[in-house]
Parts: C-alpha cells; structure tokens; sequence
C-alpha cells in the first residue's frame, strides 16, 4: 500500500470510523470505497481538511452481475498543491439510486451529475437542474447500462448480415 | 405633495428579450445552443443546451477491442487527434504494464507538440476571425496544412491520424518526415512573428478582447478548469510537468501563464504555447536517442507482414490481434495527458475481456464549457462570442 | 471590333456564335450562372466542418469555384453542405434549415457519418441524413480530403447546370420531396 493510502485512509478512518468499506492501490492511484451515506461528509472532509480541492472527473459505472453493489461512482480528486490523487467509489443497488449531490463542494461536479443522470440515471437530490444533458429529452432509458444495446434498438435500415451482427 | 423620482433608481420594469444563439449559428463555431435573455446588448442569463452531436463514445468503446479504440479517440478532440491518439495507447500501456523504448517517446513527444501547435492554430486565428482579422486565419492555415503534411508523411492521414501504436509506434519517421519536421522548424517561426504581428498588439484586436470573458483562477479551479483557459487565469497546472508522461520531464520548457483569464489572456497563452512546443519539438529532434520504435508487447503490437507469412508465431499473434481476442488484464486505470484544451483523461476498466468494461472520458470542453454562462452573463453579445471561440470548445469533445 | 464572349471554353454551354453574339437556350445559361455562383452553407458540425475550413482557406481555396461567399443564413443560400455527424437532437434542426432555402437548393452531404452515420452506429445518431433530408451528392470518406470536397462541389455545379430552369416543377421532384414530407 503506498504512502498516500496510509495517510488518507487513517485520516478517514479517524473522522468516520465506518464510512470506508473497503481500499487498495489501483496501479498509481489509491482507491477508497465509500459508504453512500458518508459520502458527501468524506468529500468535504477531504476538500476542505486534506486538500483535494479539484475534482478531476468522475462518472458512473454499471456492474450487472454485482447484486446490491449493481452501480457506482467514481469521483477522482486531486490535491494540487501536493499532486496527490484518490479514487473514490461509492456503490448501491439498483433499487436506490439517490445520491446527494456534491455541486455545493464543486461547482464543475453539476454537468457530470448530468451526465451521470443522463447515462445511467443516478438522482442526485438536491442537484440544481438535473436534466438530461446529452441526449433527447424525449429518450426513455438510460442508455449506456449494460443491458441496453448501443445501436437504436428501433431502427431497420441496416440489415444485419452486412454489419456482422 | 409627491415625492420627486429619481429616474436612475426609479423601480422601471425591465423588458428582456430573449435570444436564441444556436445550434447553427455560424459564430458559435459547431452547434452549442444558448438561450440568452437580453436587456439590449446585454446578456442577462444564459441557458446552454449540449449534446447536439453526441456520438456515445463511451458506449461504443465498450464494443470494441482496445486497438480499435484509437479511431475513435480521433474524433474527440480533431484538432489535435494524435494527443488523444497517444494518450489511449498510454492508457493501455499502464494497464498491460509496458514501458516503451524512448525513441517512441520522443517520437510521440514531436508528434504531440505538432497537434498542440495545430490546435492553437485553429483557436488564435478563429479569436481574429471573430475580431475580423480574415487575414491571420488564411496565413496561418497554410501552415496548419505543413502539418498535416507532416502527419500524412507519418501515418497517411491528415485529420483523423490513427497515429501509433498500443506499445510504441507503427513505423520510423521517413526521411520525407524528418525533412518536413525539420523545415518546419526552420520556416513556421517567421510566419507565427508575422501572425503576432499582425494581430497581437492590433488595436482592435486589444479593444475587442481584453477584459472580455474573463474568470478568476478560483472560479476556474471551482468549475474543473485545465489547459490553457485555467493557465491564462494564473494557476500553472500542467499535466506535462505535474505528471510526466512519455520522457517530458527530459525537456526543458516554460509554462506561460496569465494574469486575468480574459480573451486576451487565453490568446496569448496559446501564442506562447505555440513557441514553447517548437522549443520542446527541436530538442526532441536534437536528443532522438537510436532504438527501437516499439516495445516487445507482440499480444497488442502487429507483427511485421514478412513475418506473417513466414513465422508461426508471428501468424497467431496477428490473428490474436486481429481478431480481438488478446488476453488482458484485469483492472482499472487512469491516464492522461495535456490535450490542446487541457487534462484529457481516460479512466479504463477492464475485466479481462476483448473489449473494456468501461472507459470514461474526461473530456477538458466538458467540463469548462460548463462555466460559459457564468462567463458571459454581463457581457456583451459580441464577447460572448469572442470567449466562446477563445475557450475553443470543440464540439466533438464536448458531447463525446 | 470583334468581341469574344467572355466565357471559358471548358465552361461554354452548346450554342451558336458568331460575330458578337452567342445563343443558346435560357435553361443553359441559367444553369451556366447558377454553377459558378453558388453560396453554400456550411452546416458544420464535426471533424469534417475542420476539413471544410481546411478547403475554404488558402491552400485549396474554395473560391476559385464561385464559392466562396458563404452564407450562414438559409434564406440566401444555394447549397447546403452537412458535414459531420448529425445526431438525432440535430435532425429537427437541419431539417428546418433545409426547409428554410428556397429553391434552387442543393444538398452536398460531406464524409461518412452525414452520409451513413460512419463508424457511429449508436442510439444517439442519425443513419444518413438522406433519412431526413433528400440529398444530391455524396462525398465519401472520414474525413473526406479537401480534394473529394471540391470534386463534390464540382460535381454540385454539374447538377446546377445540367438541371434546367423547370424541374423544381417537375411532379418527380415533387414526388420526392414529397416522400420526406416536404412540400
């Protein structure tokens, strides 16, 4: 386990004694999972305590085959100043997809909860416009869990045995 | 007795119009829609509408096999497609574990910072086209085209490259190449002095884009800034510097920074991106180290075509690659690079299979396009319009 | 004196000439002043809308065609070229801009993806903007080179003079836009 795991996670740890289910380095960076409920406390502890003030990117993630762990989300943060970045993770089941939202810590986290709505249909409670982003309006389903085809399940100008299907 | 109005605080009613800027409209350069609501020239609110050319990348990665996802990376960000090229193959080089010989690197190295200069190009002279400086934009794209020669030499396209290889690069530079890099070298210097002759201190160009669009470097940091727009707004956040990748940290360069995140600033951060990759480029040409051009990764890396025919083993590999059925390994990756626009990340999954589980992009024009309304509200239309294309926002990247 | 009419040779329709003056049929000369003056739209939404600027500038300067004067307004443009990946929120979009042009109009569709939706054969993009909008000329190719593009303009211009003052009123042409649910 590197250096940065140890620091991060005995902070965490301290702060909320059962808020990491579980952690590990993923190659160079490392990873914590986090339960849904401490979720945005962590975020805020590690913005404002650790230093991890710019939330590079983060996305959701569909595990079909996990059970009560079916989606996540990752949030990558990084601390600038030290150059230090951390994965965070957080899963649930399909049946509960509401997840508070993070815009109040970062402002740029409003269009990848979008995104995040928009691709796998996360409800992010208190986000100040969640909307698709990406696609229609009109589009019923989310369209990028893994039990959706990518093409247009409705369209019939390709015939499959030109394209290999 | 009434009382007398003050008829600067007199509680008028204001009567907004509301304005729709897009998705054609030919100043937004693409399709991004804005829904404005105007008092006169004035933007009071702004609503971006997105999405106009997604293309579900990420949906389409999941379907195919990782040598394949190259194509696809190109048409993120197309003005500068090797970047995006070479940060996949990165991506897929930490996840199978392989260093790469470094003459790839620095031939990576030369290639990237012929995108950057690409990518710059098109976002100055769109800034002067927008200022109404036709002239800069038909100057400077002649030069745009030496690169594309250069990549045509190198990979035989020119837009949509496909450069490289997962595991190092597909072939040598020709000698044609090296005479292309080298002469541009030696002749875009003057043209990008009378470029900057031409536009830089221009008084309308100055009136037009100082103070206009501009963002604090809080505010940036806030909203996921990185690239040039964060630069301009002071903060020196690089990704070449802050995490090395493919031998930067051998080269020796600065990182122009701004003071007030306004056109002006972003402009000129470009310009001196521009000068900094021609240095980066010339001691890369200087330095190329001998070697190999690619790692010894024969489950991702084609064989040579001789040695399809003749060798067995070459002939498995081949038909492994070909056919989509390489063994990977498990596990989860993040990469990424310093794009033209900023922080392009790829964060893969893989689960073993032929293709990735997942593959996110973190897509820079995603993220700060985000701020443009905050940008603009309080400006003028025709700012609006200058920070939209000093912002260079590409389409491709931002509805992925 | 004797005048020349000032016509390249190559671009001359059939007719007769003769001292100072030349004849032909008004289709032809409509057709001749049609070609070389178009204005086309660059609907330009993609990888492909950076090759067009890559055309239009100097290296292979689209304005040795008679096309350079672009027109970003429907109203006044004679051609309209779609290039990039139309996705379907765009469809409505370009359909309303076709339906803004007034006849004569033409439609040059640039690279795969305009052409067949190219490699992105995805939820959220349109198969071919000939399932919304009729289109006259194909130009293949992701992205296609500046070269195919002004091929295609070229093979534009043919149509525009090969197509004679009339067949807008034509019950074919009105059949076939008809078949898009046009009028």
């Amino acid at each position: 386990m590197s250096e940065l795991h140890d620091k991060v996670l005995s902070s965490l740890q301290n702060q909320f004694p059962d808020a990491v289910n579980h952690s590990g380095d993923e190659r160079d960076f490392p990873v914590f999972h986090i339960q849904k409920k401490d979720l945005m406390a962590v975020l805020a502890h590690l913005k404002n305590e650790m230093g991890f003030t710019f939330l590079t990117t983060m996305c959701g993630i569909h595990f079909p085959d996990q059970g009560d762990q079916e989606f996540a989300l990752m949030y990558q943060l990084h601390a600038l100043q030290s150059n230090e970045r951390i994965r965070l993770k957080c899963f649930m089941p399909k049946s509960n997809l509401e997840v508070p939202t993070c815009t109040t810590l970062f402002a740029t986290a409003n269009w990848m909860e979008r995104e995040a709505y928009d691709f796998y249909g996360f409800k992010f409670t208190g986000h100040p416009d969640l909307r698709r982003i990406l696609n229609m309006d009109e589009m019923n389903y989310h369209p990028l869990r893994k039990e959706y085809a990518l093409e247009d399940a409705g369209r019939d100008d390709k015939e499959d045995k030109y394209f290999g299907r | 007795m009434s009382k007398e109005i003050d008829p600067i605080q007199a509680n008028v009613e204001k009567d907004y119009t509301t304005l729709n800027l897009g998705p054609t409209h030919p100043a937004t350069h693409g399709i991004f829609q804005n829904v404005l609501t105007m008092d006169g020239e004035i933007i009071v609110k702004a609503v971006p509408t997105i999405g106009y050319i997604h293309r579900a990348f990420e949906k389409l990665a999941e379907r195919r096999p990782y040598g394949q996802i190259t194509p696809i990376t190109d048409r993120l960000n197309y003005c500068s497609s090797p970047i995006n090229n070479m940060g996949w193959h990165m991506t897929v080089e930490k996840l199978i574990q392989c260093e790469i010989p470094k003459r790839a690197e620095y031939m990576r190295v030369i290639i990237m910072e012929l995108a950057r200069i690409a990518d710059h190009i098109v976002c100055d002279t769109v800034i002067a086209v927008d200022t109404g400086a036709m002239t800069g934009f038909l100057y400077l794209f002649q030069w745009r085209e030496k690169i594309y020669e250069i990549y045509e030499e190198i990979c035989g396209a020119r837009l949509t490259t496909n450069i490289g290889r997962i595991g190092g690069m597909e072939r040598e530079f020709s000698d044609l190449a090296w005479k292309r890099i080298h002469a541009f070298l030696e002749e875009f210097p003057a043209a990008l002095r009378e470029f900057d002759k031409l536009v830089t201190r221009n008084r309308i160009f100055m009136d037009r884009t100082v103070n206009c669009g501009p963002i604090t470097g809080e505010r940036a940091l806030e909203y996921g800034f990185t690239g040039p727009n964060l630069r301009a707004a002071g903060v020196d956040y690089d990704v070449r510097v802050m995490n090395p990748y493919s031998s930067y940290q051998d080269f020796d360069f600065k990182i122009p920074v701004g003071t007030q995140g306004d056109t002006f600033d972003r402009y000129m951060v470009r310009m001196q991106e521009m000068w900094e990759s021609l240095s980066i480029i010339r001691q890369a040409v200087d330095k190329m180290p001998k070697g190999e051009i690619h790692a010894e990764v024969p489950e991702f890396y084609l064989p040579e075509k001789q040695d399809v025919y003749s060798k067995m083993e070459a002939l498995i590999y081949h038909f492994k690659i070909v056919m989509g059925e390489t063994e990977v390994p498990t596990g989860e990756v993040y990469h990424s690079v310093e794009g033209g626009n900023g922080e392009l990340g790829y964060y893969l999954i893989s689960d073993g299979g032929r293709t990735p589980f997942r593959l996110h992009f973190r897509r820079p024009c995603y993220i700060y396009y985000q701020a443009y309304s905050e940008m603009i509200e309080g400006g003028m239309l025709s700012d609006a319009i200058l920070t939209m294309s000093s912002m260079n926002v590409i389409a491709g990247e931002l509805d992925a | 004196m004797e005048t020349t009419v000032n016509i390249h040779p190559d671009h001359q329709p059939e007719g007769h000439e003769g001292a100072g003056f030349f004849a032909t049929t008004l289709d032809k000369a409509v057709g001749l002043a049609r070609a070389n003056s178009l204005w086309p739209l660059p609907f330009a939404t993609s990888c492909c809308g950076i090759e067009f600027m890559a055309t239009m500038a100097s290296t292979y300067d689209l304005a040795r065609f008679g096309s350079e004067r672009l027109s970003f307004s429907p109203r006044q443009a004679d051609l309209l070229m779609v290039m990039g990946t139309i996705s379907k929120k765009m469809a409505p979009v370009l359909r309303q801009v076709y339906e803004q042009m007034a006849e004569p109009k033409w439609v040059l569709s640039m690279g795969a993806c305009a052409s067949s939706g190219g490699i992105f054969d995805t939820y959220s993009v349109l198969q071919g903007i000939d399932r919304v909008i009729p289109v006259d000329v194909y130009i293949p190719g992701c992205p296609p080179r500046p070269e195919q593009v002004l091929d295609g303009i070229l093979k534009i211009q043919e149509l525009a003079k090969s197509e004679g003052i009339k067949r807008r009123l034509t019950p074919e042409y009105k059949a076939k836009l008809a078949a898009y649910g046009l009028e």
